[in-house]
């Protein structure tokens, strides 16, 4: 079976081989195959730019792989300043032995992947690292994207904004638990890993005043909006029965003691919107697939500056807090 | 039929119209009570549920809680988790543990900081998988430290019952495994606490039965009522303890009775008995010293025994917590962790002085993240 070798990563005539048939042959655009040593970009408007690593074992799970993550992941976080994802650079680092069938997998995930918001990768390098040294595949992607809407930020939230949720939470950090712990578990369960700019997009053409905006990644749904009460200083009243958790995330949770809203998501982002455009920001975001299930959970207020608070359907409330520490089973 | 979801085992226990119910009656109800119940819930599992679920805020002012020393990791001396962090700093040695125990700091570092630092530190999901992690890395020792209450004895018994019978070379046993009745009856003994009713643990009672909790009526005057985890068992439970100091009653009920029985699960206790057998004396952080309170491998799987074969190298001089923390007068409802001088200043869970902070199930943990809230 091929594999990727060191020589893949020397400069030389493998090097080059490994650009032409892979990268050049999925990433294929006028830019990246002048093969410059930099992109020279046309930027019109104020940009964003951003930068992620992305590590994840298994490099594949369900719903998805270690390419279709580095490639939503930063432009998801372009698309959560407003800004319509435009050139990504990057970057593989890849532990010699790696399978040559599984990096043409993930390359062509990035592709198809890329292709969800029109994002193009312009420049890129390849670093082959002698086994052991890393754990299979590391990838680094930086984005830069044109900011369509202005004055989307954590720290913009005003009291009576409402908050939304675009979908169920939990389900990445569920899926990808279950995968790493080797869970003997029968589950459908898909990681939510998706590219959100079309969605964003959606709402900025219909000029929805979108005060926040946040995907839910590590730390989950509690980290977001224990950021955001912290950057606003206001209140967030969340009615629990209100954020969606699927059977089978709830049941995992149950089994291993996690709470759902501290589990990472990969295409799931929480809206803080001005209340009167709250209902047809619903109806925006429920034309997307991914976002079908988008719902309204919970309101800003000035009752507790700085914290979150959960209110349950039996009439009592806690403060929801910020997860702490590696994510651990609880005992018993 | 409908297949069994796991949902349909919890749903109805956490319906809101049954709690607000359930709650309602326990207020009418203990409207009649002429001194105020001050219930402990023993095990972290109930101090869990009774936050989460912000039970508190249902009851009236005459129902108070006063939280356990139900949690294995927040009772670990510090010497004891000196004992893993030199286990797993021995050469060519695989170190296996449950869950917070990883975070909780021994006398200088804690197993995170040690793992980080290079050593192969791993926690179990489930401690059966100390066998497969054994088999795998026949060339290593892997030393398994065990912890936990009666609820998870029963599996570390099965792991070295594999481990005997398969003849596995490598796999050895650190066991600190407490018991639920020596430590209520130290929290007890000196007749000074406040505690006048008790939420038994259901999961231990699962495998012990209810009858080890017989004594606590007969000897305190309290109610007992053994329950589930959920909020509905837990009011249940409170419900029934009111209505027995109504009729001017102490004595040991179930409320968990889909699970537990007075003689409990004989098999799991057959099989604890063949492996272990009661340790003379344990130290509990925030109680200290108490006699026959946990279990150690009995001597004939003493070439199993992680305690006895690399004592050479294990601290033995115990480590009391800071002279300040008063977790031992908390735990006897005596004190509120406000009282503390050192709550939330020098003692946060990030940094615990004291066992009541260490993990999220001891009470000056849960103050510390709740404080503040919520009439």
């Amino acid at each position: 079976m091929k594999s990727v070798q060191l020589s893949h990563g020397g400069g030389g005539e493998e090097t080059n081989t490994l650009i032409n048939d892979l990268f050049y042959r999925y990433f294929e655009n006028d830019i990246l195959i002048k093969a410059e040593d930099a992109a020279v970009l046309e930027v019109k408007k104020k940009i964003a730019f951003t930068t992620d690593s992305f590590t994840v074992s298994p490099i594949v799970f369900n719903g998805g792989d270690i390419g279709k993550l580095s490639i939503a992941g930063t432009v998801n976080d372009l698309a959560m300043m407003g800004a319509r994802p435009l050139y990504l650079s990057s970057a593989f680092m890849i532990e010699e032995g790696l399978s040559y069938d599984t990096l043409k997998q993930i390359v062509e995930s990035m592709a198809k992947e890329l292709a969800k918001s029109g994002a193009k990768i312009v420049c890129g390098d390849t670093k082959v690292v002698p086994r052991g040294s890393l754990d299979k595949i590391f990838i680094n992607t930086a984005g830069i994207g044109e900011i369509e809407q202005e004055d989307i930020s954590v720290s913009n939230l005003e009291q009576g904004d409402v908050i939304m949720a675009s979908r169920d939470v939990g389900r990445h950090g569920a899926t990808i638990l279950m995968e790493r712990e080797g869970l003997d578990i029968s589950s459908d369960l898909q990681s939510d890993c998706e590219t959100l700019w079309p969605a964003v997009e959606g709402l900025i053409k219909e000029d929805i005043a979108v005060h926040s905006l946040r995907d839910a990644t590590r730390g989950g749904l509690s980290a977001v909006l224990n950021e955001w009460a912290q950057a606003s200083d206001i209140c967030i009243e969340v009615e629990e029965d209100s954020v969606g958790i699927s059977d089978q995330v709830r049941g995992i949770c149950e089994m291993f003691g996690f709470e759902a809203m501290d589990l990472a998501n990969e295409g799931t982002f929480i809206l803080a919107v001005a209340s009167e455009d709250a209902e047809k920001a619903l109806q925006v975001l429920r034309q997307y697939h991914f976002c079908e299930n988008a719902s309204v959970i919970g309101t800003v207020s000035e009752k507790y500056p700085s914290k979150v608070v959960l209110h349950s359907a039996h009439g009592t409330s806690r403060f929801l807090d910020l997860p702490k520490g590696e994510l651990l089973p609880r005992i018993c | 039929m409908n297949e069994l979801q796991l949902k349909d085992l919890y749903d109805g226990f956490r319906d809101p119209k049954t709690i607000r119910m359930l709650a309602k009656e326990i207020e009418e109800l203990a409207k009649g009570l002429d001194e105020t119940l001050n219930i402990m819930e023993v095990c972290g599992g109930h101090t869990h549920t009774i936050m989460k679920y912000g039970l508190p805020q249902l009851l009236p002012a005459n129902i108070a809680f006063i939280h356990g020393p139900g949690c294995p990791v927040c009772i670990m001396p510090k010497e004891r988790i000196d004992h893993a962090i030199a286990l797993a700093k021995m050469e060519n040695t695989i170190l296996l543990t449950l869950g917070d125990m990883i975070r909780v700091p021994g006398s200088k570092t804690s197993l995170a900081v040690e793992r980080a630092a290079g050593h192969d530190i791993r926690a179990l999901y489930t401690p059966m998988d100390a066998l497969k992690i054994a088999k795998e890395n026949p060339d290593k020792k892997v030393v398994f430290f065990a912890i936990g209450f009666e609820t998870t004895t029963p599996m570390t018994s099965a792991v070295i019952k594999h481990t005997v019978d398969q003849g596995i070379k490598n796999l050895f046993f650190h066991i600190n495994h407490v018991l639920v009745p020596p430590a209520v009856d130290a929290i007890m003994a000196d007749g000074k606490a406040k505690i006048n009713a008790f939420i038994g643990p259901s999961h231990v009672s699962v495998i012990t039965g209810a009858k080890i909790y017989a004594s606590l009526p007969e000897d305190y005057n309290t109610p007992v009522a053994v329950s589930g985890f959920e909020p509905v068992d837990v009011l249940q439970g409170i419900l029934m303890m009111v209505r027995q100091k109504l009729e001017g009653r102490a004595e040991l009920e179930i409320q968990y009775t889909r699970a537990v029985t007075m003689e409990g699960n004989l098999k799991a206790q057959q099989l604890n008995d063949t492996y272990m057998r009661p340790r003379a004396h344990f130290r509990w952080r925030g109680i200290g010293d108490i006699p026959d309170s946990a279990l150690e491998l009995r001597p004939e799987y003493d070439y199993l025994d992680a305690e006895k074969l690399f004592a050479d190298i294990l601290p033995t001089e115990p480590i009391d917590d800071h002279k300040l923390c008063i977790c031992g007068t908390i735990l006897k409802g005596l004190a509120k962790p406000m009282d503390c001088k050192v709550f939330g200043k020098a003692c946060t869970p990030n940094s615990p002085l004291g066992s009541c902070m260490v993990s999220s199930e001891g009470s000056c943990n849960a103050y510390y993240r709740y404080a503040g809230v919520l009439g």
